[in-house]
């Protein structure tokens, strides 16, 4: 019984400690934010890694969901002979909450991943140590530019998943069971007001900031951590670990902003 | 007590009681430790020891538990990051396994402090770059990344990065590690090269005896967490200490073996 109030309280401060690792490292990027030189190369290299690198799996991730969509909000509308209503379930669904979500779940698998891992490994290699020994500001070097990269390509890439996600669901409602085109179009233009997209992008904006954050500081400070005596095997138990807080972060915040903005 | 030696050269680090643990472990038990300015000082001693640590103290990249490290005129235990940043644009390290970023070529990586430091336009930093890549010999394979070098290179490569910004003060992790003794003597020509032509303070963390006897100026040992010996490669060779010695004449540790207690150490509970 004992023991078992002892792991519950270990594991109840490393998960205080590594919240407040979290919060500090986004203390320091919004003070390096602040602190010119701006360098912007470093940020658009980032973009192009986090955001046009994952263009393809968005693509086709978002007109697979937009098609399932369409195919079950299809036979769930017939019942009640509301088909006409199929372009603005498909459309409230997909910008409201499977847009900003399942793009932000896929970038953590694609990138968020990778991140952890990147800035693990140079923790064990010695190259942060380096870097700081050179007087360069790790976290403003290294961190800063996958925060803000990963807070401006996720709402990028929501959009993408969006249009592509309608797609699908006009490609299944319009071609597979016939919906009028008009109706489809008509209805998802009605129904979707700007409330609805600033909801989503919200969402989008405040995850890429999560799980960049997340993964950044699991990987960044791997060192203050058990995984920091592991080498390699530590990288890959602080990567399972930052994809797995990272998606449940993702998901449980996402539940809390849809309650507060309602 | 300070060394002669030490007293006739200013002090460019002076650590002063250093304590430092890991949890319950005591690594450095109060080390006094001269560094002179111009000057190559070699730390030696056995494996865990401590010099790795004692150098990531001075380095400012472990806080220790106690005692202070003075490096051109600021006490490094208590500095501010800003202070601290301004302190290490005047140090080089080279650390043991090059912590060259993947990322970066030969190239890139020695440019980065000049390009995050200096205002340099593109074509002196290009030319800096490959004085400094002359230097080490790495000229011919600036385009390179770092995983598609040799240890040796690696460790040259991490020497030009180190020097690019003309340091006061360089610090070597084991530079011989891993490497033949060509190569091996080749680095250590390149240290006193810098010494005397660039006048640099160089601090070099090594177990290698024989590179050590060869370049240092002032030699410091290490063991049970302080120092043991400090003095010129001749005095240390003329050292008393049973430790010292042992080292010198690379002795075997003599372990007393009681067989029952060793037994039960191997046998534990089914003894």
């Amino acid at each position: 019984m004992q023991k078992t109030l002892e792991n519950i309280g270990a594991s109840t401060i490393s998960a205080l400690e590594d919240a407040g690792r979290t919060f500090n490292l986004l203390l320091l990027v919004i003070w390096h934010l602040l602190q010119p030189p701006y360098k912007f190369y470093p940020i658009i290299r980032q973009i192009y890694f986090i955001g046009a690198r994952s263009l393809t799996l968005i693509i086709i991730s978002g007109i697979t969901i937009g098609m399932v969509l369409g195919l079950q909000f299809y036979s769930i509308l017939e019942r009640f002979g509301s088909v006409n209503l199929l372009g603005s379930g498909v459309a409230l669904s997909v910008i409201r909450e499977l847009g900003p979500v399942m793009t932000a779940l896929m970038v953590v698998g694609r990138a968020g991943s990778s991140m952890t891992a990147e800035l693990g490994i140079m923790r064990t290699s010695e190259q942060v140590d380096a870097m700081e020994c050179m007087a360069i500001s790790p976290d403003k070097f290294l961190v800063a530019p996958k925060v803000i990269a990963g807070m401006l390509s996720v709402p990028l890439l929501t959009a993408v998943f969006d249009f592509v996600a309608l797609l699908g669901g006009y490609f299944v409602g319009v071609f597979m069971f016939n919906v009028a085109e008009g109706s489809y179009m008509n209805g998802m233009i009605d129904a979707v007001v700007w409330s609805d997209v600033r909801l989503g992008l919200i969402k989008s904006i405040f995850f890429g900031v999560l799980f960049s954050l997340i993964c950044c500081s699991k990987g960044y400070y791997m060192h203050l951590g058990k995984a920091g005596s592991l080498g390699a095997e530590g990288v890959s138990f602080v990567t399972t670990d930052a994809v797995v807080l990272s998606s449940i972060a993702i998901l449980f915040s996402d539940f809390l902003i849809g309650s507060l903005l309602q | 007590m300070t060394d002669p030696y030490v007293q006739a050269h200013s002090t460019a680090i002076s650590v002063r009681d250093l304590v430092v643990n890991y949890g319950e472990r005591n690594i450095l038990n109060g080390i006094n430790l001269d560094i002179p300015a111009g000057q190559i000082m070699v730390i030696m001693g056995g494996s865990g020891v401590g010099k790795s640590t004692l150098l990531r103290c001075i380095l400012g990249l472990k806080k220790p538990n106690a005692g202070s490290i003075h490096m051109l005129g600021t006490d490094i235990t208590t500095a501010s990051t800003r202070e601290m940043y301004r302190i290490r644009k005047k140090m080089g390290v080279a650390f043991q396994g090059g912590a060259l970023f993947s990322s970066m070529s030969v190239a890139e990586n020695i440019q980065l402090p000049l390009r995050e430091h200096t205002q340099l336009d593109e074509k002196t930093i290009q030319i800096m770059t490959r004085i400094k890549l002359d230097m080490v010999n790495m000229l011919p394979h600036e385009h390179l990344m770092p995983a598609e070098l040799s240890g040796g290179m690696i460790k040259r490569t991490a020497l030009a990065r180190a020097i690019i910004m003309d340091p006061k003060l360089l610090f070597f992790d084991e530079p011989s590690a891993g490497l033949d003794p060509i190569t091996s003597a080749d680095l250590d020509a390149l240290i006193i090269m810098l010494k005397t032509i660039m006048n640099m303070t160089i601090v070099v963390v090594t177990h290698e005896l024989e590179s050590a006897l060869k370049i240092a100026d002032h030699i410091a040992i290490l063991g049970d967490g302080r120092v043991l010996e400090t003095g010129t490669p001749q005095q240390i060779r003329l050292s008393q200490t049973t430790a010292v010695q042992n080292m010198l004449n690379r002795k075997p540790r003599e372990t007393v073996v009681d067989p029952e207690a060793h037994l039960k150490l191997l046998m534990g509970n089914n003894y």
